[in-house]
């Protein structure tokens, strides 16, 4: 800040001081004007606070990472421990661990509304195109940063998350099978595959960072952060730059100490918030070790994946390989290109309503996804045929070969993929009421003939067993709804499936 | 810089800006192609495969399938236990054998066995597979992948050493 009087008088000891620095470092031309450049006073708006907390966060994560990089083991026969010695032994390594793991959130999270605020007030239009590409690159890098970070929590779901990208990856024609070991430094997911993920999360992807950051702000300091957008008030090539600058005549104020008031006050709750997270939660996993011979395991991505790995599962196969390998170019393509083809006009959410129908959208299907995601109704539910009763009702008053039918429900493990009374896994229907849905004779030709998502069971049932099971599905529907008498679709032998 | 019209003392300093560059790009692909043969070391072999040892026949009953592991034949000796790699082993008749790898067809995740109703079963996107590995329902595009085996007396030995994917299979 350094407001020099400019008196003539003898000047103070300090000022002497900053005098002989500043002959050798010459700050006050270098450093001093983007700290008090001007900037539209309408950009001091609350709405304005979250790229600096998202920058926050990342100072936040290199200064919490080093730390955790005093105790951690990058090899894969201890980095496991090394994450139990730090939960448990090292002082404090708790809560250094929860502290990088809640930054790594709260810079996701940050950052997502930052980028969505920037799309919502066309602050991406001319001349600021250059600035909305850097921070699109940003935030792949951060995402990056994300997922090889989850694979540096070395345990069950590192490594078979590590799977799940490494199996994406095999998919490429021709080139998989090259990429895949280039990717993991041999054959394996082993000792080189996290010695690799270690360089890209604590040097490579951190450098880019550092540069890309600077260039962001470079450009937000050299083009001028975007003023509040006033619905009206289109942006033109010739006059923009013009009225910006009229506008910073008329009512502009510097950015420290005016700008920055509110972007302090923000990132001082941040820093509580993040105080909080990691006290009160406290840091995650590590789980099992990540040993691939221990396969009673569910793995399960961080929140951010949590939507990709809905959608894995929810593609159909033949769409699958050609979407996961051309969907995400297409989207980071469009990303980039969105100052080009949206270069000029409206800037104010008001008069955008695609914007908001986009930003709407997009929330509703990855939160879609997430939940879906979190409760994963297509996986098997592997102990629930040992482990899950059967309901009173379905087995009182029953006959000895109904109940026999009963238990091979258990015993079969249909109710991995089949509830009874809610409890149970959702891969298939629920078969609470199946005898209304389907007669005797689609029963059995669906228990041994499989169909749309069921095995067969032809093969693996004896027929007593077949007489036993659908002497047990007749029984199941409700007391006012009689069983089902005529076929809704045709089950001629050989025209099903 | 190489106009024929050139003063002498530009032709002197144009070539020793022409030495300066060359000398650098020389020296950086002297330093760089090794460097990146370093770091694509990985890529020496297209396909990691070897025989390895997967323990006595008598080990798996007939009629059963039984997960059985091997120690990955490329290592480094902190690998830790992910040099161990699992896979499922069902021996059909005396000498008849399938050997699957664990990792499902779809996106890799560990497969399980369920001997009551003769299915695998995928924990991650529902995955299912018959006894013999086909595809039985799920996203999966193919049934579990397979690694090739043979009696050695009574050995039984696989031939295998790298993740399988789509576009790599053991």
């Amino acid at each position: 800040m350094g407001k020099e009087p400019g008196k003539p008088e003898e000047k103070s000891k300090l000022a002497q001081i900053g005098d002989w620095f500043d002959l050798r470092l010459s700050f006050r031309e270098s450093i001093l004007p983007p700290i008090v450049h001007e900037i539209p006073s309408s950009s001091g708006s609350w709405w304005y606070v979250f790229g600096s907390a998202t920058l926050l966060c990342f100072v936040m994560q290199i200064l919490t990472g080093m730390c955790l990089a005093l105790v951690y083991v990058p090899a894969a026969d201890q980095a496991w421990n090394s994450l139990e010695y730090l939960n448990y032994q090292q002082p404090l390594g708790w809560f250094l661990r929860g502290l990088h793991f809640w930054g790594s959130n709260f810079m996701v999270a940050l950052m997502t509304i930052h980028l969505v605020q920037v799309f919502l007030f066309g602050a991406f239009k001319y001349p600021r195109e250059l600035t909305w590409v850097v921070g699109c690159v940003l935030f792949l890098c951060t995402i990056a940063m994300a997922f090889t970070g989850q694979v540096m929590r070395f345990d069950q779901d590192a490594y078979w998350g590590l799977g799940i990208g490494i199996a994406i990856m095999g998919r490429f024609p021709v080139i998989g099978e090259s990429l895949v070991h280039l990717v993991l430094g041999g054959p394996i997911i082993g000792a080189e595959a996290l010695s690799r993920f270690f360089t890209l999360h604590v040097f490579i992807i951190p450098g880019v960072l550092l540069m890309l950051i600077g260039l962001h702000l470079w450009l937000v300091i050299k083009v001028g952060i975007n003023e509040w957008p006033m619905p009206g008030r289109l942006v033109t090539r010739e006059k923009y730059l013009e009225e910006y600058h009229a506008e910073i005549e008329r009512d502009g104020e510097p950015f420290v100490p005016q700008g920055v008031r509110k972007d302090l006050v923000f990132s001082g709750i941040v820093l509580i918030a993040l105080f909080s997270a990691a006290a009160i939660l406290g840091p995650e996993g590590p789980n099992g070790e990540p040993d691939p011979t221990l396969i009673n395991t569910v793995p399960r991505p961080d929140f951010y994946f949590l939507w990709l790995f809905a959608a894995l599962a929810l593609l159909p196969p033949y769409l699958e390989t050609p979407l996961i390998l051309t969907a995400p170019l297409v989207l980071i393509a469009a990303a980039f290109l969105l100052p080009f083809y949206s270069n000029l006009g409206e800037k104010s959410w008001k008069r955008r309503p695609g914007a908001w129908i986009l930003v709407i959208t997009v929330f509703l299907m990855l939160g879609t996804l997430a939940y879906l995601g979190l409760s994963s109704p297509w996986s098997p539910h592997m102990d629930a045929w040992s482990g899950v009763p059967t309901p009173v009702q379905y087995v009182q008053g029953r006959t000895p070969l109904e109940l026999q039918g009963a238990l091979l429900i258990q015993q079969k493990q249909c109710r991995n993929c089949h509830s009874l009374g809610g409890r149970g896994g959702q891969r298939g229907p629920a078969l609470d009421d199946v005898a209304t849905v389907q007669t005797r004779d689609e029963l059995i030709r669906q228990v041994l003939q499989g169909d749309g998502n069921m095995p067969a069971y032809g093969k693996h049932l004896k027929p007593e067993e077949v007489t036993a099971l659908i002497a047990f599905l007749e029984t199941m529907h409700p007391r006012y709804e009689p069983v089902q008498q005529n076929s809704t679709v045709p089950s001629v032998p050989g025209s099903a499936g | 810089m190489a106009d024929g019209d050139n003063l002498p003392p530009v032709n002197r300093r144009g070539f020793l800006m022409g030495l300066g560059v060359t000398l650098n790009v020389v020296g950086a692909a002297m330093i760089g192609v090794p460097v990146v043969g370093y770091i694509a070391g990985a890529l020496r072999q297209r396909s990691y495969q070897a025989w390895i040892p997967l323990g006595n026949v008598t080990d798996f009953p007939e009629g059963e399938c039984r997960l059985a592991s091997y120690e990955n034949p490329y290592t480094v000796p902190w690998d830790g236990f992910t040099a161990k790699v699992p896979c499922w082993v069902r021996r059909k008749g005396p000498a008849e054998f399938q050997v699957f790898a664990i990792n499902c067809a779809h996106l890799g995740c560990p497969v399980r066995w369920f001997p009551e109703s003769q299915l695998f079963m995928c924990p991650c996107h529902g995955g299912v597979y018959y006894a013999d590995g086909s595809r039985a329902s799920g996203p999966p595009p193919r049934g579990l992948y397979e690694y090739e085996y043979e009696l050695r007396g009574r050995e039984l030995w696989v031939r295998g050493g790298q993740i399988p994917t789509l576009s790599g299979p053991v």
